[in-house]
């Protein structure tokens, strides 16, 4: 887009070039991301796996967010089961109560709230921890004694949320159920056996699949976004603040774009 | 007398961070076992000039020969050997926060060393590494646990453990009260002479100067400006020099 100077006033020129200016901005980063991911992509491959590290970041993932995850999937079980009780009572429809809340919260409402809770979680972590990294010198200390730090810091954590965060949804899928139980039975009641009968009667395996697909690709998103805004934070404390803030915003954002995507994916191979 | 090749030489080095030149034909030679302080103002590119020559910035255009190699032409592997045997210590020094001191120093062992060899030496590594500088108790210290000058100390026994051929010291005394950086100016001296090191310091600690140099540039607006022993450039008349003296 160029600016055509000719009927515009002053002000309105500078607006569009402080936009334009943004714009570009934007754009490289988006560029500046995608090459860090191709840099993942090339430097996981290379031999000498950093094991170790990559189990540590693992057990802290998932260790750390595993309380944060499971009291938030039990209150949106119980939750979503109180509020949707009234609507098919008004169809005479109560009986589906179990069917109708375990599709919502195995197809998306567990998948997402699960990422979005990692993004902040999980992403500002990272992004601050890198971030502080980066800032006192420890990556460059890294790279003198000869460790690749993109291999020891990097790829570790982008694995170790890809794996997780899998992980944490299928826990939360669990126990959001556990929850709906809750809720089903706080106004009527609905027997253990019945309940999950009528759960797994609902579900199937194309509710499951794609859900636990699209975690995969979440976690990664926030494991890539929380180690790039971190590994080129820039230098200062409100350097490591910015990188820990932006890295949960995009990652966020980016959590509702795979969604979307996933969303189009899964009709389009059939799976509803 | 045959003159002996340098160890590590810079030719014509630039360097510049967008409009801000900070190198400007910058050029040294530092041969095996010698001493030599860089001193300039600061903000006048010290710091950068040393990560120039262990290629952490890469520099714009210029030489930089370090052992015989040239680290700007290499490839990540061989970087990567050559840096085994240079030591570097940052100006913050750098430590590894969410690390024991033990695993800070064994961390540049990992990279060099077999499994076989550090399960066999790592441990007295780090205790000889860790006594060099009188620090043996720290050894199950988090960094947070300890002082200014143990930290500055601890960097320096991280520095070494390879017992590299060249160090590259960063101010390695600012912010630290006189008898601590006496110690630790003393410490490098004995360091150097037992590993037979070469070293090029950066520093604007006189005393610091006095004790460690062999022999003194000057960095002034990103030149090699003098260079001289230490009590040649005290008497030096040049205004610019005597800035720093006086
Ligand atoms: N990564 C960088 N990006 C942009 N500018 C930089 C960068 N690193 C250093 N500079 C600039 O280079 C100049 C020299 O910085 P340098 O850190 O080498 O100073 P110094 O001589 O080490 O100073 P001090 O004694 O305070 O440590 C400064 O003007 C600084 O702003
Ligand atoms: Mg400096």
């Amino acid at each position: 887009m160029t600016v055509n100077s000719a009927n515009l006033s002053k002000n309105q020129i500078r607006m569009l070039k402080t936009f334009q200016i943004e714009q570009n901005e934007f754009l490289k980063e988006i560029g500046n991301i995608a090459r860090f991911t191709g840099k993942f992509f090339r430097t996981v491959i290379k031999p000498k796996q950093e094991y170790k590290e990559f189990l540590n970041q693992c057990f802290w993932i998932g260790f750390k967010t595993l309380t944060l995850v499971g009291i938030t999937a039990f209150i949106m079980g119980l939750v979503l089961t109180i509020q949707s009780r009234p609507t098919l009572v008004e169809f005479g429809a109560e009986s589906m109560l179990p069917a109708m809340v375990s599709v919502s919260l195995i197809r998306e409402i567990a998948p997402v709230i699960t990422a979005l809770i990692c993004a902040g979680k999980i992403g500002s972590g990272i992004g601050a921890e890198l971030g502080s990294m980066r800032v006192t010198e420890q990556i460059d200390a890294m790279e003198v004694s000869g460790t690749n730090p993109f291999k020891y810091l990097v790829v570790t954590r982008v694995m170790a949320a890809t794996l997780m965060v899998p992980v944490l949804s299928s826990l939360a899928n669990a126990i959001s159920l556990y929850g709906g139980y809750l809720g089903v039975n706080i106004r009527g009641s609905v027997s253990w056996n019945l309940y999950w009968f009528q759960v797994f009667d609902a579900l199937s395996f194309g509710d499951l699949l794609p859900a636990i697909v699209k975690t995969f690709f979440f976690g990664f998103a926030i494991g890539i976004i929380g180690c790039y805004m971190g590994y080129y934070s820039k230098k200062g404390t409100e350097g490591v603040g910015r990188s820990a803030t932006t890295a949960v915003i995009v990652a966020s954002l980016l959590v509702f774009i795979l969604d979307l995507i996933a969303v189009q994916v899964t009709d389009l191979l059939g799976l509803t | 007398m045959k003159k002996i090749a340098p160890i590590v030489e810079v030719k014509n080095l630039y360097k510049s961070f967008g409009s801000n030149h900070v190198l400007k034909d910058f050029s040294m030679e530092v041969s095996p076992g010698e001493n030599i302080v860089v001193l300039g103002k600061s903000g006048s590119g010290k710091s950068v000039l040393i990560k120039c020559i262990i290629n952490l910035i890469q520099a714009d255009s210029g030489i930089l020969k370090i052992l015989n190699q040239s680290i700007q032409d290499m490839g990540e592997d061989e970087v990567d050997q050559l840096r085994s045997e240079i030591g570097f210590l940052f100006q913050s020094n750098a430590l590894y926060d969410s690390m024991t001191v033990r695993q800070n120093l064994e961390f540049p062992l990992r990279r060099h060393w077999s499994v076989e060899q550090r399960k066999q030496g790592a441990e007295r590594a780090v205790l000889e590494a860790l006594s060099d500088v009188g620090l043996a108790h720290t050894i199950d210290m988090m960094p947070a646990e300890l002082s200014g000058g143990m930290k500055k100390r601890v960097a320096l026994a991280r520095s070494l453990i390879l017992k590299p051929k060249v160090i590259l010291y960063d101010e390695p005394t600012t912010g630290l009260d006189p008898i601590t950086s006496r110690e630790i100016s003393e410490l490098m001296v004995k360091v150097q002479k037992k590993y037979n090191a070469t070293s090029i310091i950066i520093s604007h600690d006189m005393n610091c100067i006095r004790i460690t140099s062999n022999r003194v540039i000057m960095l002034i607006d990103g030149k090699n400006y003098a260079e001289d022993t230490f009590e040649n450039l005290q008497k030096s008349t040049d205004p610019k020099i005597r800035e720093f003296f006086d």
